[in-house]
């Protein structure tokens, strides 16, 4: 026991410690038993891999965007470049990253264990969306190395049906592709979680990353299809001219708007989700108490995702949709902000009487909370009807969204890699590595998009590939924050990378925390849980963990 | 550290011309900025509240000062509590964006009206007068001024910051927005929606003049023909004018006094006839037929520009009777035949 007094992590004894004999990782050796296995684990594994990849060619094209930008002028490179880097920028990180990374990589590797399962209902469809995960990921690949898409992550008609000769296509079956594969995860969670809780895992007693999780996997299920469709009408309109949206036809250019963000905007609800689910775990074990109205977060889950599905149209608003239909669409989303602010006050009540630690999770799970209160407080901005017309479209959008998906989901989506890394790899990172990239992610974060918050009010439009000079000053500081939020991506990728040969033994639970998953070792066998776990108490409840850790010590002793 | 003179003023005259605040330079923007800074103060104080639990909890309750954490289920009136001051805030800002965008998408009836056409990578003003300009657009101050909007091919969106307006410029249907500005001075006029490989190109400038300045403007930039008088010069040269005559039992309906009014279709409805009824009737004539009247009318998809449109709209609009129709179709008759059939015309 090195227990000092500001913090709970609780290392086995270094000098004696060792991994696991048999584990997940070493069940079965070479390539070919991680391409075809259907363990949860090794797939979330395989995700992990493959989603941190494509982050950082999607960050690559933010780099490039944000150095591009540094001048007024388009000096970098030629505008049809530019129009590609922030295309490939947004379908890579919507697509293939946010919408699967807290879903395939943490919600796989954690959901059947949080439960108390062996595995997903349906271990081979898991490894299928992996595959078309990839196919789809491929497609997007040969979209980019063959010259590039500049539709925009959005794909807008008529521009992307009739007026570019880039490889819309191409990249379009990727999306339509990779969509199959987010149904099938969210069809295997909704299964598993229905199906597979163990003895005495009633609903209540769930903990909120898998409530989470659950809400998002119907909005998988539910919304991906319409984005399916609209692919293969927009590909259809472009190779052979079925006139859908093609005004010249008598289609209507709106109807894409309309089914596009049918499924774009619960999307974003997909992506935020199962962070918020992350950081439900996060603060509960970090201040030792059970979160704060357990069943007000969960419902508040389920309640975005269903109000999620009704406020499509505030992407609309100066599109000319009928004033009738912007009004209840404006009310609808100032009542789907209701849940986000309680889940965030009762977050912050959680911590009300607890016993508080500031390991690294933490820390990224109080940047969350700081960043996305301005993302959400923004959206207020946006869905309030006559502010809306002089921000959208322009790069108050950008922030707001990035501070959503960026300072939100990409916080959240950290603060999980390093509470369950332990689990996952059995071993520890270095813990000040660790919070100065914490901490170096907040600041360039905010130095990065704050100033973009008022270059949106300045009416400084989105996707602009030059500006006039006196929006200069505020992106070089966007630029400059850009660097130093680059520096700290980076730094986890290497001290991760480090622990896995030399980190320090974690031990089965080197948080003390609740979950079922850190009741057995680090790394998890394969078959996950010896015996069948039998739930007899409430999720979150610290005085049963206390109870069972002093039965071991004496066990033991 | 020594900075170099030179280097420090230009810094100075860097920091000094960067932008931090648009200007106020419409009847709306005081209006919308008031908006603003309610939203702003809501997110500060929302802010400072949540930094305000997390720091002083985090203080309060850290391991060392709170060794044991006490179990605390929840508390219904604190849910209640911040559920319903939320939804009040986010209800007061609904109402209040919904009051700010009826003020800025309903014009005044009064409001002089200029059409803008949208087309890859710029932007054309045509006024009543017949004035054309290209990525710019005069207008007058204390004036209200309606803008209605067309595309020739993609989405492009109209956008003037220093007034606080904005508006998706659609292909095949008319969009409107209205200001009326304050100061005179030239402001920046953004394509706010992605077109394509130009879009960061597609601005312009908006001067707004004084009413002398503008009249003076507008007769030293006149082609000599009104929109109108294009329009009438279309009329005959698609050959509309032997059809829509004006005379009674004819097999086309009567064009005269028509715009404004309600008619009755074929299939029962009612319909306005306005800008967009016009411009559709001249597309896809047998999508909206007039009740008594057989669909013989060709489609003209295709024969005509966005411009050419607009211009026709303003013919017909301006038709208080048939008198002006019948006394082109003399003009045309004694003057040439050929100009019967539909000729195509270039944008």
């Amino acid at each position: 026991m090195s227990a000092t007094s500001s913090t709970i992590v609780n290392l086995p004894d270094q000098r004696t410690a060792t991994l696991p004999k048999r584990s997940y990782l070493n069940n079965e050796d070479g390539l070919l038993s991680w391409l075809l296995t259907g363990d949860h684990k090794r797939i979330a594994i395989l995700y992990l891999i493959s989603i941190t990849f494509f982050f950082f060619i999607g960050g690559a094209f933010a780099g490039l965007i944000r150095l591009e930008l540094l001048t007024p002028q388009p000096d970098l490179v030629a505008s049809d470049t530019y129009n590609k880097f922030f295309s490939m920028h947004g379908i890579i990180m919507v697509f293939l990253f946010l919408v699967p990374s807290v879903p395939a990589t943490l919600g796989n590797f954690l959901m059947p264990i949080m439960i108390g399962a062996k595995d997903l209902a349906f271990p081979k469809v898991n490894l299928l969306s992996w595959y078309l995960y990839w196919i789809g990921g491929l497609f997007t690949l040969a979209a980019l190395v063959l010259g590039g898409v500049d539709t925009g992550w959005t794909f807008t008609t008529p521009l992307s049906t009739h007026y570019l000769n880039t490889h819309v296509i191409t990249a379009a079956l990727g999306i339509f592709i990779i969509g199959f594969s987010s149904i099938f995860t969210g069809l295997n969670f909704i299964v598993t979680i229905h199906r597979m809780r163990a003895p005495g895992m009633t609903w209540f007693r769930l903990p909120l990353f898998v409530w989470s999780n659950y809400a998002a996997s119907l909005l998988m299920v539910l919304g991906t299809p319409v984005l399916a469709i609209t692919l293969v009408l927009v590909a259809l309109e472009r190779t052979i001219g079925i006139g859908v949206f093609d005004p010249t036809k008598g289609g209507d250019p709106l109807l894409f708007q309309h089914l596009f963000w049918f499924y774009s905007h619960p999307a974003v609800y997909i992506m935020i989700l199962p962070g918020m689910g992350v950081i439900s775990e996060v603060i509960s074990t970090f201040s030792r108490k059970r979160v704060f109205g357990y069943t007000a977060v969960a419902f508040s889950s389920v309640a975005i995702a269903l109000f999620g599905f009704f406020v499509w149209a505030h992407h609309m608003f100066i599109m000319g949709v009928s004033n009738y239909s912007a009004l209840v669409f404006s009310l609808l989303t100032m009542l789907v902000a209701v849940p986000s602010a309680i889940k965030i006050f009762n977050w912050a009540f959680t911590l009300q009487k607890g016993s508080i630690t500031f390991e690294t999770p933490m820390l990224y799970a109080f940047g969350f909370m700081g960043l996305f209160t301005i993302g959400g407080m923004t959206g207020v901005f946006l869905g309030a009807l006559g502010m809306d017309i002089h921000l959208t479209e322009t790069y108050f959008i950008v922030a707001h969204f990035h501070f959503v998906m960026v300072g939100g989901m990409l916080m959240a989506f950290l603060s999980g890699v390093h509470f369950w890394w332990p689990k996952m790899t059995g071993r520890m990172y270095p813990e000040s590595l660790s919070k100065l990239a914490a901490v170096t992610t907040f600041i360039g974060f905010n130095l990065t998009f704050l100033p973009q918050f008022i270059l949106g009010y300045l009416g400084m439009p989105r996707r602009y590939h030059a500006y006039p000079p006196e929006f200069q000053v505020l992106n070089v500081l966007s630029t400059a924050g850009a660097t130093v939020l680059g520096v700290g991506y980076m730094l986890p990728l290497l001290y991760l990378g480090w622990s896995l040969k030399y980190g320090a033994i974690a031990g089965n639970n080197p948080w003390q925390a609740t979950g079922l998953e850190w009741q057995i070792q680090s790394p998890p066998l394969t078959e996950n849980f010896i015996e069948v776990p039998v739930i007899d108490y409430e999720a979150y409840d610290y005085e049963w963990l206390a109870q069972k850790m002093e039965q071991e010590v004496t066990t033991v002793g | 550290m020594h900075i170099s003179p030179v280097l420090w003023q230009f810094l100075v005259k860097w920091l000094n011309a960067s932008a931090l605040f648009p200007r106020e330079a419409s009847t709306i923007a005081p209006y919308a900025d008031a908006l603003y800074f309610f939203l702003l103060l809501i997110t500060v104080i929302g802010l400072t509240l949540v930094g305000t639990l997390i720091f002083g909890f985090a203080i309060r309750y850290r391991k060392e000062k709170s060794p044991v954490a006490t179990q605390v289920e929840g508390s219904t009136l604190l849910e209640a509590t911040w559920t319903i001051i939320p939804l009040a805030l986010f209800l007061i800002c609904f109402v209040w964006g919904a009051l700010l965008y009826f003020r800025i998408y309903n014009p005044p009836t009064n409001a002089m009206n200029i059409y803008v056409v949208g087309k890859q990578w710029m932007w054309k003003a045509e006024h009543q007068g017949g004035q054309h300009e290209i990525n710019a657009l005069h207008v007058p101050v204390g004036r209200p001024v309606q803008l209605t909007m067309i595309s020739q091919d993609v989405f492009h969106s109209f956008s003037v910051p220093d007034f606080r307006i904005k508006r998706e410029v659609i292909p095949g249907r008319y969009t409107t927005v209205w200001f009326q500005a304050t100061t005179p001075g030239s402001y920046h006029l953004f394509c706010t929606q992605y077109c394509g490989t130009n879009h960061s190109q597609m601005i312009g400038e908006v001067t707004a003049m004084t009413p002398d300045d503008f009249q003076k403007w507008l007769q030293s930039s006149t082609s000599g023909m009104s929109l109108a008088q294009n329009g009438e010069r279309l009329f005959t040269e698609m050959g509309c004018s032997a059809c829509h005559t004006g005379a009674a039992g004819n097999r086309a309906p009567n064009l005269g006094g028509l715009y404004g009014s309600k008619i009755q279709l074929s299939d029962g409805t009612e319909v306005l006839v306005d800008d967009a009824y016009l411009r559709n009737s001249i597309l896809s004539p047998s999508s909206q037929i007039a009740a008594g009247y057989a669909p013989i009318m060709p489609t003209f998809q295709g024969q005509i520009s966005e411009d050419g449109l607009i211009d026709l709209v303003e013919y017909i609009k301006s038709l208080q009777t048939n008198y002006r129709i019948q006394q082109t179709l003399v003009t045309s008759q004694s003057g040439q035949t050929a100009s019967k059939t539909p000729v195509g015309v270039k944008p």
